[in-house]
């Protein structure tokens, strides 16, 4: 017996050793009460929406002395990498200080699950509730509470174009409604060039979203996600043959590329058009590109498809104080400046002055308060993430089968699986 | 009670490791197994026990048949994989044995895949397999050889074929070591005999060698048919996760991306039964096997 | 069926006499050299592309041109690389040697039991224990999520060690009962035994000093295989606290991900396990062979 217990003390301890050698230095982040840092947890590491983050953080150092930023931010696939490794860490107990969220719909799954806390208190205490919009009040609260701070507010119905490829084809106005956009997509096409830019998964479901604001109304879109539409009305049916057509004018290597590996494409001159968020006007602007056009996508009008990121305070955030200063400051005046002229989106709040801001997001902003509203479901403000990741699957199916009945089929499927339950 | 004061130490001290198995492997299974039976299909938890409704919903009412297309990916990719490395490490394995100046190099090369990991891997074959004009199409192209050229894993039908492609180069070694340990393995006197008959060359491999490569190679089928049912890593590294190129193990990822547990827990339990089917028969026979010695 | 397992770690080294060959023609040694030339070409491909983008400065990537050698050689790709990758490469050391210390001492006694002091019904267990290598590790992975969170262990690296070790138990359990069934008579056992000596006083006086082969090749084996895991550390781990395959992901999946940096930190990642695979090639291979056939 002396052997082993010798042994396994030994064991042991080589392994109490090394795992406290571990800990030692893997646990820089601090856990004791008194910490001072705010570890802010984003997909936000390149281009405008680097910048973007780089400016509310000055702002959060004016406002929050003794406090200190740490980044988290995790790059990849618009969230996707950070969310899986969020819902890790959320599972794991080990949540960082505020993490960013879309705001919506998506966030009802944290909701749900308990990760966040409750926030309703300090939206009076800080007078947000007056500072945004009634109609985006609505949409954060759930059962009479609101649980996160909205930075932004994005537009995603927007097509971008490479000015002289287009004019190199001879197009000479933006298209207004569909024919028009596939007579300016043939132009491209005999020109050699790819004429419309696109990249895997959820980037063809805002696509797809884009067709079905034009196919359906803004009314009826809206309802496709709150359960009023059903997905079996001929507008949808409308709305893929439509988007089927459009597919055949993209690059065919596109259920390999990311969206910037799309934007890429336009920035070289080797496609004309791209539909994406207007995080790419920032984008554009950060690398240095400057012969784009925008044009809400043809035949939507001028209905606006918003998104918004949002933060929270997380249950169990390690350093609670610190994280309220830093969603204080995303709420505040200074901060939605700071952040918003950096990345490209519009504030949430009411009271900025859009003389502040570029050109594309003054049009953005006289939109946001005009223009009929309709929510992303790629971005999380429409569905759930289940439902998310259901309509991308559909659409990568159809990507390589275009399998019409198939597409309808699923997407009624998944309205039965994840639109009604409450 | 004198044959146990003899067995009972060495029980004892594997009684650690015995515990924490059957903790670790099968209870836990057998909890995977009861959520998978289970409706937990949100992080709001389970609302009660609803028996084998998830499988037969994965094979019934998945949305788009999302479960049998990841099936068909596996299968695909199994099945290229396969046969890719045995013919591979098998070619390889018969070079060296036909004697090569420098073998030891040969070996050394043919194998170091196998210390690479798939994630580090991944990054190097995501850019070789560009769909576009990048990667191995440039040296397609470069070779006169542009018929070659193609979409590589996003092809919706083969896709995966190119997905294990990757698989093989690494695994290929690995096969062909298991050969030339067979190969080495095999008795001198049995060459010396056929030789001796008068056989050829061509009659000593086909009767002689081969036939005692069969144990070896039902192995090394084994081992990469099940390597190739829990691919994961390299899927995630090349493609991401995505419907194209989705087998189970990513489909399991994507469902607990969702929180949808008991999904992911059918799911899981399917693809432990696949390994099962193939590996539960092989252990009784090498046990078996090894009994008969 | 113990044809290969029982080969001793240096089985592929073993040179028997070039097989008999009745007609040395010209053509078959050519097409034979040909043959293996082409697939050494082949295999390291990849290595040679990782190598020259990794050395390339950021305006010459692009697709067109990528099989040439930089015009100017640069390492600002790896130090870009290795600040990325740098605090996730040490911790992966703190997760993979205790990793392979462990589970090789672990495995060293369970081999013995299972081959030398073996007791009624040791060969279902192994069996079972055996099993156990097989599983698809998803298979567990959401309650062992559960159990690691509600144990208090720290998560990150501390979690993979206790994970890795618990499931390393059934491969070096394998490795040592091989070898230690090839390796160890009967009879020195039996002659301990008749001087009276306990299971442990055998093991550790008799056996563990001729252990060292079988030693090299566990942890060799666990070390690898804890180096490379990704599916334990993408469920047990992030990037704030896991190992370096993670961070690899993160910096090559990256949105415009910058393919030098990829590169270079693909070969960063892969150098530890490569460097052992060079120095410690024919103990490497025997944690292979032994880890893919049983006896």
């Amino acid at each position: 017996m002396r052997f082993t217990r010798r042994a396994a003390v030994a064991a042991v301890g080589i392994a109490a050793l090394l795992t406290a050698g571990a800990c030692g230095s893997g646990d820089e982040g601090g856990d004791g009460s008194g910490s001072t840092k705010v570890e802010v947890f984003t997909w936000w590491a390149d281009g405008g929406e680097k910048a973007g983050l780089d400016g509310l953080v000055s702002a959060f150092g004016t406002a929050c002395a003794g406090q200190t930023f740490e980044n988290g931010a995790v790059a990849g696939g618009a969230g996707a990498n950070a969310k899986s490794v969020l819902a890790s860490r959320l599972q794991q107990n080990d949540p960082p200080d505020t993490f960013q969220a879309h705001a919506g719909a998506e966030l009802l799954d944290y909701i749900d699950a308990g990760q966040v806390e409750d926030i309703s208190a300090d939206y009076d205490s800080w007078g947000l509730k007056q500072a945004f919009p009634q109609g985006l009040i609505d949409n954060l609260t759930v059962d009479g509470k609101i649980y996160s701070v909205p930075a932004n507010i994005h537009r995603a119905n927007v097509v971008w174009s490479n000015k002289k490829v287009t004019a190199a084809a001879g197009i000479t106005t933006d298209p207004k409604d569909l024919t028009e956009f596939f007579a300016a997509l043939d132009k491209l096409k005999t020109k050699g060039v790819t004429p419309l830019a696109i990249g895997k998964d959820w980037t063809q479901l805002m696509l797809f979203e884009s067709v079905l604001i034009t196919d359906l109304g803004p009314e009826k879109f809206t309802g496709l996600w709150n359960g009023t539409t059903p997905w079996t009305d001929p507008g949808v049916a409308k709305g893929i043959a439509d988007f089927k057509r459009l597919l055949t004018y993209t690059n065919k290597d596109r259920d390999a590329l990311d969206w910037t590996d799309a934007e890429k494409l336009v920035m070289d001159g080797k496609a004309g058009y791209q539909l994406m968020g207007d995080w790419e006007a920032a984008d554009l602007d950060a690398k240095g590109f400057k012969d784009y056009g925008f044009f809400t996508f043809p035949g939507n009008g001028t209905t606006f498809q918003w998104l918004a990121d949002s933060f929270v305070l997380p249950k169990g955030a390690k350093n609670a104080e610190g994280t309220k200063c830093w969603l204080k400051t995303v709420g505040s005046a200074e901060g939605q400046k700071a952040f918003n002229t950096k990345k490209g989106s519009i504030p949430a709040r009411t009271d900025a002055a859009p003389a502040d801001y570029p050109k594309y997001q003054q049009a953005a902003m006289a939109d946001w308060k005009s223009a009929k509203q309709v929510p992303s479901c790629a971005h999380g403000a429409g569905c759930s993430q289940g439902w998310q990741g259901a309509a991308n699957s559909a659409l990568g199916a159809y990507s390589t089968k275009q399998d019409d009945a198939a597409l309808t089929k699923a997407l009624v499927a998944a309205a039965e699986q994840f639109g009604k339950k409450k | 009670m004198r044959r146990m004061r003899q067995w009972g130490p060495g029980l004892l001290l594997l009684s650690p490791s015995l515990i924490l198995l059957a903790v670790f492997v099968y209870g836990l299974i057998a909890w995977t197994a009861k959520v998978s039976l289970s409706d937990e299909h949100n992080a709001r938890g389970s609302k009660g026990f609803v028996g084998l409704q998830n499988y037969v919903d994965l094979f019934t009412k998945d949305i788009n048949d999302r479960f049998l297309h990841s099936l068909k990916n596996l299968l695909i990719f199994t099945v290229v994989f396969l046969v890719g490395t045995m013919l591979l490490g098998l070619l390889w394995a018969f070079l060296l044995e036909r004697g090569v100046k420098g073998e030891g190099f040969f070996r050394t090369v043919y194998l170091f895949p196998m210390a690479v990991s798939f994630v580090a891997s991944g990054v190097v074959w995501r850019w070789l397999m560009n769909p576009a004009d990048g990667g191995l199409n440039a040296v397609f192209d470069g070779f006169g050889l542009g018929f070659l050229q193609n979409t590589w894993w996003t092809n919706p039908d083969w896709g995966m074929a190119a997905m294990a492609l990757p698989a093989v180069w690494q695994l290929s070694g690995y096969v062909m070591a298991l050969f030339l340990a067979g190969f080495r393995g095999i008795p001198q006197e049995l060459r010396e005999a056929a030789a001796m008959d008068g056989a050829s060359t061509y009659r000593l491999y086909r009767n002689v060698i081969f036939p005692q490569l069969t144990p070896v190679a039902l192995s090394a089928l084994i081992i990469v048919g099940h390597m190739s049912m829990k691919m994961f890593d390299l899927i995630m590294s090349v493609s991401g996760a995505q419907w194209l190129t989705e087998v189970p193990a990513v489909y399991v990822w994507q469902a607990l991306l969702t929180s949808d547990y008991s999904k992911a827990a059918a799911i899981s339990i399917i693809l432990l039964l696949l390994v099962a089917v193939v590996i539960v028969p092989y252990l009784i026979y090498t046990n078996r096997a090894e009994k008969n010695r | 069926m113990t044809t290969v397992a029982s080969a001793p770690p240096t089985g592929l080294e073993k040179r028997s006499t070039p097989p008999p060959s009745k007609r040395r023609g010209i053509v078959g040694p050519i097409i034979k050299y040909a043959l293996a030339i082409f697939f050494l070409i082949v295999v390291l491909m990849p290595a040679y592309v990782l190598v020259v983008t990794s050395f390339k400065a950021g305006n010459e990537i692009g697709v067109t041109g990528q099989w040439n050698l930089p015009s100017q050689w640069t390492v600002s790709s790896w130090g870009k690389a290795w600040d990325a990758l740098q605090p996730a490469f040490l911790r992966t050391f703190q997760l993979a040697i205790p990793v392979a210390l462990i589970s090789s001492l672990v495995g060293a006694a369970n081999g013995f039991v299972l081959s030398r002091w073996r007791f009624p019904g040791a060969d279902v267990v192994f069996t079972l224990i055996l099993f156990g290598m097989f599983i698809p590790y998803q298979a567990v992975m959401i309650p062992l999520r559960e159990i690691v969170t509600s144990i208090n262990i720290q998560p990150g690296i501390p979690t993979l060690i206790l994970v890795h070790c618990i499931y390393g138990i059934p491969i070096c359990t394998l490795i040592f009962r091989n070898y230690y069934a090839t390796t160890v008579p009967e009879d020195l056992i039996e002659a301990s035994r008749m001087d009276g000596a306990g299971l442990l006083r055998t093991f550790g006086w008799i056996i563990l000093p001729i252990s060292i082969p079988g030693f090299v090749v566990t942890i060799i084996w666990q070390f690898t295989s804890a180096w490379n895991d990704y599916l334990f550390a993408i469920f047990l781990s992030n990037t704030r606290n896991g190992p370096i395959t993670i961070a690899l992901n993160a910096l090559a999946g990256a949105q415009s991900p910058d393919y030098a940096a990829s590169m270079a930190g693909a070969l960063i990642t892969s150098l530890p396990t490569l460097v052992v695979y060079i120095l410690l090639g024919r103990w490497f291979i025997g944690g292979l062979m032994a880890g893919s056939v049983k006896s």
